[in-house]
């Protein structure tokens, strides 16, 4: 049996120190879930985890002194026996709860406040042209909930008008769209939806750790990647009623209706294959107007600055068309000086979300390491983790769906014994390509190419249970 | 062929029928849509191409362009296009060398500091193209396609590309793509572009690791960790996890959820917009809001700057406007302008 399976609990089930402990989950006494202090964080954090037993005892005691001269004296007497978030009754247990409709676009637990999108101070110097990182670290299966959807604007978001919002189609040259086509959103809502999961990842994404490690989490590190299901027309539907010229056709532009009306070049290859689409839906609502509301492309595979938001024009061509973002920015320096020039497929990558830097691991034990792998050539094939920095591996767990182009979630259980350990993971996709180390993708790229940075991410866990961001070559 | 096999195949051809039978507008879903315009498509068909396709007539002069510079686009991006305050440098570490090869030369130097916008871009058109419908930032769209021509002369002409007597148009930018600095700076040898269509596209990617499972390596070194000073630089990671599950957070600064809240009117300039142009305490493209309520201490004018802010304007501060507030109600406006006015304060 390989090492990395978990050898059972090993915690005993009674315990001298707890009265009546073996009536409980040694679960309990490891996690004393919410009264941990950031004190007491801080305690784990230098080793020092019996205190969480002492904890849990003063816990108990505190409440039982509290209630003593209260109507539950029974309850009181019945703490030292137990805990009392089940001896007590709880606040919610005991009173009426919020009407329907309270909050009549739903919101989530004021617990969960900490998981929001963020920005990585000093990145950007303004925040209309700026990014801001989606909360992985927090983060279950491949969906990320719309208003956790990373965002990268380049001059500031929009909430456009969608009754006022339309959609040209046109050609480079008059041949390739005889008779250009104007569409409102009723138009573009009426035709055939198809709805589809992908993943969308900045180009930059990881780009501040390409010379050396610089940030702290998985959010700052891997956090322009997204993942929703996305409803529309595809755009080689929409060029076919139009009449377009698909044979002549070699590239097409996108363009934006912001401020920006960013543009970029797609290959006539992808639109053909069908994955193109021109979508107004994400994950069964309408976009986000972050996200480019009322409509956007999406490129499956290709980084998120193709993925033009607000998308007001699409130009069938036949040449390139050397935009702003693909000759000034979203271009790869090489070693040698040179600038590879329309670089847009995200490469297979993984990066284990949990545990993930700047957490620490509240105890040694059974643990199930989580992560994410995509890749923008096909589906995932395989992932493998290390805990050993990569000197010996171990297949992990694809939780299902396992989609093409877009996340998929891996598992693997972890029965961590106190020790260091350096915790990888490897994907693989459908075409047999695996995702480098850092030496590899170095040795041809250098450190300052900016862009795709699809390196093996390495998280150090240390004796004291914290998680920190390190490469290994 | 397997009995399920031939049920799937069934299955398949009646779905696909059923796809093609489901109802469908009486012409069909290409009538969906209509015809644009001619004068639509001159409204919106603005691109550019490396080969000066979509190019308007037009013509601007360095001189020309220096006055719109000074006017509408120093102020972000500094006399010289060397302000580094709210974007990169425009302007800088090119040579006449560089215009020669074709190559820019500091782009191999590791230790060069910076990475300018004529450092890199190989193609005049995209400047062409991009100044004329995303800049002035704040006013995109706002320039006649002769006055993109002259700034974009002046732009050359910082870069020492064009001489001071230089009149760009529509004929001489031809000449133009000649001399930039970076126009052989790029390849196409790669393997990340999902089409078929560019010289010297690499089939196969550029890594080739291997899946190995067992002593892969004699050791894991470490070749870089995270700089003790960039632990507290990203806020007080514990408030940026769960308080539940197997994790928490390092605790990496003060936690603020303890502190004050922010100041609501904090909150309301930030949804506003404001922000974007305006810090307290420096300057952005507006004024800082602290030098705003120094100027206006004990002047009782606040009913004045509700109007300003809601009509936009300029010439208070500067040539550089403030665009109107068409949706910033009078009730917001007002305390917003009540805040600034008190100095702003963050809680
Ligand atoms: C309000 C501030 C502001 C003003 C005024 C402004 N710019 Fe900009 N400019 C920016 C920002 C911010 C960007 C980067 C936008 C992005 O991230 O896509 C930019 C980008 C550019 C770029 C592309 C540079 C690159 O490397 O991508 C050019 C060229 C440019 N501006 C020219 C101009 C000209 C010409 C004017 C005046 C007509 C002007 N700008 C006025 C803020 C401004
Ligand atoms: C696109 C940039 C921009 C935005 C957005 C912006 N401002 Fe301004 N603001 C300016 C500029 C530039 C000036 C200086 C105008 C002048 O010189 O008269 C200014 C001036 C001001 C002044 C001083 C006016 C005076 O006459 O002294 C106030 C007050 C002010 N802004 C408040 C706001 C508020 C409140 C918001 C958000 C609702 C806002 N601004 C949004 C650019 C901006």
């Amino acid at each position: 049996m390989s090492k990395l399976r978990p050898t059972g609990e090993a915690t005993p089930r009674t315990d001298p120190l707890v009265p009546g402990a073996d009536a409980l989950s040694g679960r309990l006494r490891r996690a004393p879930e919410n009264f941990l202090t950031p004190d007491e964080i801080g305690q784990v954090g230098k080793g020092r985890r019996d205190f969480l037993r002492a904890s849990f005892l003063a816990a108990a005691g505190a409440t039982a002194a509290a209630t003593l001269g209260g109507r539950n004296a029974a309850a009181a007497t019945a703490d030292a026996a137990g805990d009392p978030d089940i001896l007590n009754p709880t606040p919610w247990g005991s009173s009426l709860g919020q009407p329907v409709a309270a909050n009549p676009y739903g919101l989530p637990s004021k617990h969960e406040r900490g998981l929001v999108r963020r920005q990585s101070p000093g990145l950007t110097q303004v925040a209309a042209a700026s990014v801001s990182f989606a909360p992985l670290q927090g983060l279950f299966g491949i969906i990320t909930p719309s208003g956790l959807h990373f965002e990268r604007h380049h001059q500031g978001w929009q909430d456009i008008d969608p009754t006022r919002h339309r959609l040209m189609i046109n050609g480079s040259r008059p041949e390739f769209v005889k008779t250009p086509r104007v569409y409102t959103m009723d138009d573009i809502m009426r035709l055939p939806p198809v709805s589809r999961m992908h993943f969308i990842e900045c180009g930059a994404n990881t780009g501040m750790e390409w010379g050396n490690v610089a940030v702290p989490t998985v959010q700052y590190t891997h956090g322009m990647l997204s993942c929703s299901e996305f409803t529309g027309v595809p755009l080689r539907t929409l060029l076919e009623y139009c009449g377009a010229d698909l044979k002549a056709a070699k590239f097409i532009l996108a363009e934006g209706g912001d401020g920006s009306s960013m543009t970029r070049t797609i290959p006539i290859e992808l639109v053909l294959s069908g994955e193109v689409m021109v979508a107004y839906g994400q994950n069964g609502e309408m976009l986000r107007p972050e996200n480019g509301y009322p409509l956007r492309l999406v490129v499956p595979g290709v980084q998120g600055v193709s993925w033009v938001k607000w998308l007001r024009r699409i130009e069938v061509g036949d040449r390139p068309y050397a935009a702003k973002d693909e000759a000034v920015h979203y271009i790869d320096l090489m070693p040698d000086g040179q600038h590879r020039q329309y670089t847009s497929i995200q490469e297979c990558k993984s990066v284990i979300t949990s545990p993930s830097g700047g957490q620490t691991l509240l105890d040694k034990g059974f643990f199930t390491i989580s992560g994410l792998a995509w890749s923008g050539r096909g589906a995932i094939k395989r992932v493998d983790v290390s805990v050993d920095g990569g000197i010996n591996w171990t297949q992990a767990t694809l939780q299902t769906p396992v989609l093409s182009k877009c996340l998929t979630r891996f598992t693997l259980p972890w029965n961590w014994d106190g020790r260091p350990a350096l915790l990888q993971s490897r994907a693989m996709d459908e075409t047999g390509f695996v995702q480098p180390a850092y030496g590899q993708l170095r040795a041809v790229r250098g450190t300052r190419s900016i862009y795709h940075n699809n390196a093996i991410q390495t998280w150090q866990v240390a004796e004291s249970g914290d998680v920190n961001n390190v490469q290994i070559l | 062929m397997s009995r399920s096999c031939k049920a799937a195949l069934l299955a398949s051809a009646f779905g696909a029928m059923l796809a093609w039978t489901a109802p469908v507008l009486a012409d069909g879903p290409s009538s969906v849509g209509r015809p644009a315009s001619p004068a639509e498509l001159k409204a919106w068909d603005i691109d550019v191409g490396p080969d000066f396709s979509g190019l308007p007539k037009g013509s601007g002069t360095v001189s020309r362009g220096m006055e719109i510079w000074e006017e509408k686009c120093a102020s972000c991006h500094g006399t010289f296009g060397e302000s580094n305050s709210v974007f990169n440098p425009l302007v800088g570490g090119t040579t006449a060398e560089d215009i020669k090869t074709g190559h820019v030369a500091a782009l191999k130097r590791t230790d060069f500091p910076a990475r300018t916008t004529f450092m890199k871009v190989a193609s005049v058109s995209t400047l062409y193209d991009y100044i004329r419908r995303a800049m002035p930032w704040n006013a995109p769209k706002s320039l006649s396609d002769d006055d993109v021509y002259a700034v974009l002369a002046y732009l050359l002409n910082l870069a020492e590309i064009v001489p001071d007597d230089f009149t760009l148009t529509d004929a001489t930018i031809r000449d133009v793509q000649q001399r930039m600095p970076n126009r052989n700076g790029m390849t196409t040898a790669h393997a990340l572009w999902p089409g078929l269509d560019f010289p010297g596209m690499a089939a196969k990617p550029d890594t080739a690791n291997a899946v190995c499972m067992t002593n892969c390596k004699p050791k894991a070194e470490l070749a870089s960790q995270l700089p003790e000073h960039a632990r507290g630089a990203h806020g007080n990671i514990a408030e940026q996890n769960r308080v539940i599950g197997p994790v928490r957070g390092q605790r990496t600064g003060p936690d603020t959820a303890a502190a004050e809240a922010p100041s609501p009117a904090l909150a309301l300039a930030e949804k506003s917009g404001c922000l974007s142009c305006h810090a307290v305490d420096t300057r952005i493209v507006g004024p800082s809001y602290s030098e705003i309520a120094a100027r206006y201490r004990g002047k009782n004018n606040a009913e004045a700057l509700v109007s300003k802010v809601k009509a936009g304007g300029e010439g208070s501060w500067g040539a550089v406007p403030m665009p109107p507030q068409d949706d910033l109600s009078i009730d917001d406006a007002k305390t917003l302008v009540a805040w600034i006015l008190s100095g702003a304060p963050q809680k």
